[in-house]
């Protein structure tokens, strides 16, 4: 029996549906990341299974109970905010041990609770102080103690890393997953950063329109990603897609043969009559001194690596090619790649062909 | 903003800007200096000098006479019975009507409900409705309830005309509070009240304060409700101090009328100067945001 | 872990909502009820009621026989009915000019870093903390023909002035016009000085740079961007003008006779000393009507933008 079940799940205002069914099953102790752009519906979903919202059609079951009419309190979650919504009223301990103390906990066992999570969060030190007074990396880790003392069966996170700046915010990611391996509770996790996305989870849910357009690890999300929209979405700089036709050897777009291998030509069959779009990540394409020819029109280089924008024929594809480069802006080059780095999708569907 | 300034020794339109300022202070202060000079002479030498001239002999003998032996109608025993009746008045109207108020502001921002947006816009209205119009059937209630002539009818008047702005006011202060506070305690496990008392009144420190001065000034300075809801025993001191001026049976005395004045203004005129501040900020919040 | 996103359209039996639900889903209604019940009462019921009573044949008691538009047409040929109006014409017109002026005056002007500032803005705004009747007794007295501003005037030369004004019928209610701009200004001056100071800094430094003088910036840029506190003081000011009552009740007590008579204080002579109730109900729902063509569609537009 799964923690968290989420089935059928819609959600509608009149003739606006913002989640048009939706079907996750979370097992214990995973991690599940709900990521998408804005509008796609993964703040909405977050809020039904916390009970703040209520879903026009479908049921939500936690730790196998139908919780879909409970009250939140009633639900043995825990939620993160993006703005951490602690009491400005209460000092830290009291923030922490406030869920406790609206379920009737004995004092010595709230002050026990919290003396174990300050120490898991190392924040003991600011115990007395008012969240005002705090940074916002430590009024996170309150936020995050505020929802461990409650001991939970399912922990929600609101996108609590995008009111930091980039260099806490990649130690809070670090944080977080080492909590989520020690403590081991079952997480989902908004957002819609998706290196967040890539590198918490155990498995991604990419959304849109109120859809999961895929759902899957890290690893099948980057590799096979389901449809074009999900390929472009993960990975920065995004892939590159060209549309491309049956021709007489094989595969070409914008008059340029592309090359295929034989598992690839067996899937382009009559059904993909309107074309293909075939995808190259960025760091598919190598510069070589023979392949399909170009002209430099922007170089980025970021230290580890050098981003570069060429004019070929296909169009503008962005390459990353790692160290320096000794072109320059407006020189000529050769891109290669190989065939298997190429992802397939209908043109039509946009869904993944191979 | 201010004008780039160049190093003129002498600034013709500071000069300008200072002098009306300086004007305009003096045309608000004057009356103020009248009522409080004119209130420490006698009569003699108010007929001897004019408004301006300062009492050659400062007494407080029209204070005391105005606060127990000027007759105001058929009773001669001055405000003080008058004062007392405002103050009972004013103190459980203020209260109740701004800790409803609270609540009320509480569920219009946090706790919203189909219908709740269009209940608060007609309660609005009540704001700026005349209450001439609700004079005469309001007399009526009051009289079935048997309250007409007590301080309770006006209380209750004072409350439920007061509501609608209590209302507007912290309303539009807890919609500045984030709505994450809520659901944080409502994950935490916090009811509809606790969520109140423990997290969102505390936080109210501001608006109470400003609400309550706000009721307070006004509730002490109404004549309307005054004149038209209260009984023998139960007029408030502005509906006094009227009739004090407003003799006719007597030799006018001009420095008790405005002896009789200051007292009835010094309460609220106390509260402005100690918190000033949040006065105005009741008048900006009330009046800008509509 | 497994998921899908195709609809699948099951015909699932709902549990039955805990009553702890129920419960909290009906507090916030609960505890808003009363008040707005008694809103309602009070503001609708009663405004129905006075309706009512307008078309009654009410005299010193309720009576409620229903006489049409009889009260009306006795409103409307009263003459003091007509002085009323034409007064509140005159008074609403002025006071909200003056107010209006003036106000916008004295926050520019403050806003032009007064180191005073403060104690400025303490001076011009406390008649507002005073009651219209301390204000209008204290006015009466600064107007007093003979031992006031008259006798000031003549004893600093100017022997042959007069200012009768308080008991002139033709020149009466301009006292009014005077004593309620003295309250009310400081009032005004608190809502555009608000305004001013919720401008953007960084548009008046644009028009500084592309050269712009501080008249100008003032007329064409500053002055156009508090067009909606224009509207609120003006809806402020003319509710005011429409209820004043007090003022004048303790300034003129709508003397002589009947010459600073506003619509306030005619309803409450006839309806509270006149025994015409169903005179003054009428008369009170001229009034409700003058105020809510003024309010509504203000309140309207304002809920409305601020969705």
């Amino acid at each position: 029996m799964g923690a968290l079940s989420i089935r059928n799940v819609r959600r509608s205002y009149g003739n606006v549906h913002i989640l048009k069914g939706i079907n996750i099953e979370v097992e214990a102790g995973e991690f599940l990341i709900l990521v998408g752009p804005s509008g796609c519906g993964k703040s909405t979903l977050l809020n039904i299974i916390a009970g703040l919202d209520k879903p026009t059609e479908g049921t939500i079951h936690i730790g196998g109970r139908d919780v879909t009419h409970a009250l939140p309190k009633d639900r043995d979650i825990a939620m993160v905010f993006q703005s951490y919504a602690l009491y400005p009223n209460m000092n830290v301990a009291q923030n922490i041990s406030f869920g406790l103390e609206m379920r009737n906990v004995a004092k010595a066992e709230r002050d026990a609770a919290v003396q174990r999570v300050a120490k898991m969060l190392q924040i003991e030190h600011l115990l007395d102080r008012k969240p005002a007074q705090l940074s916002g990396g430590q009024r996170q880790r309150v936020a995050m103690g505020r929802a461990l003392a409650r001991d939970p069966t399912l922990f929600l996170f609101d996108e609590p890393l995008s009111n930091l700046d980039a260099k806490l915010r990649v130690e809070m990611r670090a944080e977080i997953k080492h909590l989520h391996r020690t403590a081991q509770v079952t997480t989902v996790y908004v957002t819609h950063d998706q290196v967040e996305a890539m590198t918490l989870g155990d498995y991604i849910a990419v959304m849109k329109g109120g859809m999961i357009e895929q759902l899957g690890t890290p690893d099948d999300i980057y590799s096979r990603p389901a449809t074009r929209f999900v390929a472009e979405f993960i990975g920065s700089p995004a892939m590159n897609i060209v549309t491309g036709q049956r021709a007489a050897n094989g595969f070409a777009s914008h008059g340029v043969d592309l090359a295929l291998n034989a598992q690839q030509r067996g899937v382009i069959g009559d059904a993909h009559a309107e074309g293909v779009l075939y995808g190259l990540r960025p760091e598919a394409l190598t510069f070589a001194d023979a392949g399909l020819p170009g002209t430099i029109s922007l170089l980025e280089p970021t230290g580890p690596e050098t981003l570069a924008l060429v004019d070929t024929p296909l169009g503008k594809l962005m390459a990353r090619v790692p160290g320096k480069v000794h072109q320059q802006l407006g020189e000529s080059v050769f891109l290669r790649w190989h065939a298997e780095d190429a992802h397939l999708f209908d043109a039509k569907s946009e869904r993944r062909i191979g | 903003m201010s004008a780039a300034s160049t190093a003129r020794p002498f600034d013709w339109h500071r000069v300008a800007l200072w002098s009306v300022l300086l004007l305009f202070a003096l045309f608000f202060l004057v009356p103020m200096y009248v009522m409080l000079t004119t209130s420490l002479k006698d009569m003699a030498q108010i007929r001897d000098g004019n408004l301006l001239s300062l009492p050659t002999a400062p007494g407080f003998e029209a204070w005391s006479k105005a606060w127990s032996h000027a007759c105001t109608g058929v009773d001669c025993s001055g405000l003080r019975p008058f004062f007392i009746n405002s103050v009972l008045m004013v103190v459980p109207a203020v209260l109740v009507s701004t800790l409803i108020g609270a609540v009320n502001g509480y569920v219009l921002s946090k706790w919203r409900f189909p219908g709740s947006e269009m209940m608060f816009a007609l309660m609005l209205f009540g704001v700026f409705m005349p209450m001439q119009v609700v004079l005469l059937p309001m007399s009526q209630i009051l009289g079935w309830l048997g309250i007409a002539s007590s301080i309770w009818g006006l209380i209750l008047v004072h409350v439920i005309a007061g509501l609608p702005s209590t209302t507007l006011f912290f309303r539009n202060y807890y919609v500045g509070l984030p709505d994450e506070l809520v659901k944080a305690a409502m994950l935490d496990g916090a009811g509809f009240w606790r969520i109140f008392w423990r997290i969102v009144l505390p936080l109210s420190t501001p608006i109470t304060v400003v609400t309550l001065i706000w009721q307070f000034t006004n509730i002490w300075n109404d004549f309307l409700y005054g004149i038209v809801f209260s009984g023998a025993g139960s007029k408030p001191v502005t509906v006094g101090l009227n009739n004090l001026a407003n003799t006719t049976t007597m030799v006018k005395e001009y420095n008790v009328d405005m002896a009789a004045a200051m007292i009835a203004a010094l309460p609220t005129l106390l509260v402005y100067i100690v918190a000033g501040k949040y006065f105005v900020r009741g008048l900006t919040a009330g009046a800008v945001k509509g | 872990m497994n998921s899908t996103s195709t609809p699948v359209s099951a015909a699932q039996s709902e549990p039955p909502i805990p009553l702890g639900t129920r419960l909290a889903e009906w507090m916030p209604k609960l505890v808003l009820a009363p008040s707005f019940v008694i809103a309602f009462i009070f503001i609708y019921g009663l405004m129905a009621w006075n309706g009512y009573l307008s078309v009654s044949a009410s005299r010193l008691l309720p009576n409620y026989e229903f006489v049409g538009l009889g009260q009306y047409v006795t409103l409307w040929e009263s003459e003091r009915w007509w002085v009323a109006l034409k007064n509140l014409g005159i008074f609403g017109s002025l006071f909200i000019f003056f107010g209006m002026a003036i106000g916008l005056l004295l926050a520019i002007l403050l806003d032009q870093k007064i180191r005073v500032e403060g104690a400025l803005r303490t001076i011009y705004l406390y008649p507002m903390a005073l009651s219209f009747i301390v204000t209008g007794t204290a006015w009466k007295w600064i107007l007093n023909p003979g031992l006031g501003l008259e006798k000031v005037m003549r004893e600093w030369g100017f022997t042959t002035f007069t200012f009768d004004w308080l008991i002139n019928p033709d020149r009466a209610i301009y006292t009014v016009v005077i004593a309620g701009v003295w309250q009310s200004a400081g009032f005004v001056m608190a809502l555009f000085l608000a305004g001013l100071r919720g401008i953007d800094d960084s548009i008046l430094k644009a028009a500084q740079i592309d050269g712009a003088n501080l008249p100008r910036i003032y007329w064409r840029i500053i002055i156009p961007s508090l067009r909606p506190v224009f509207f609120s003081t003006l809806m402020i000011l003319s509710h005011l003008a429409i209820k004043s009552f007090d003022l004048v009740m303790a300034l003129t007590a709508g003397g002589p006779g009947f010459a600073t008579d506003l619509p306030a204080t005619f309803m409450y002579t006839m309806a509270f000393s006149r025994g015409q109730i169903g005179l003054g109900a009428a008369s009170a729902t001229i009034m409700l009507a003058t105020v809510a063509a003024i309010v509504v569609p203000y309140l309207y537009s304002e809920l409305r933008t601020k969705k």
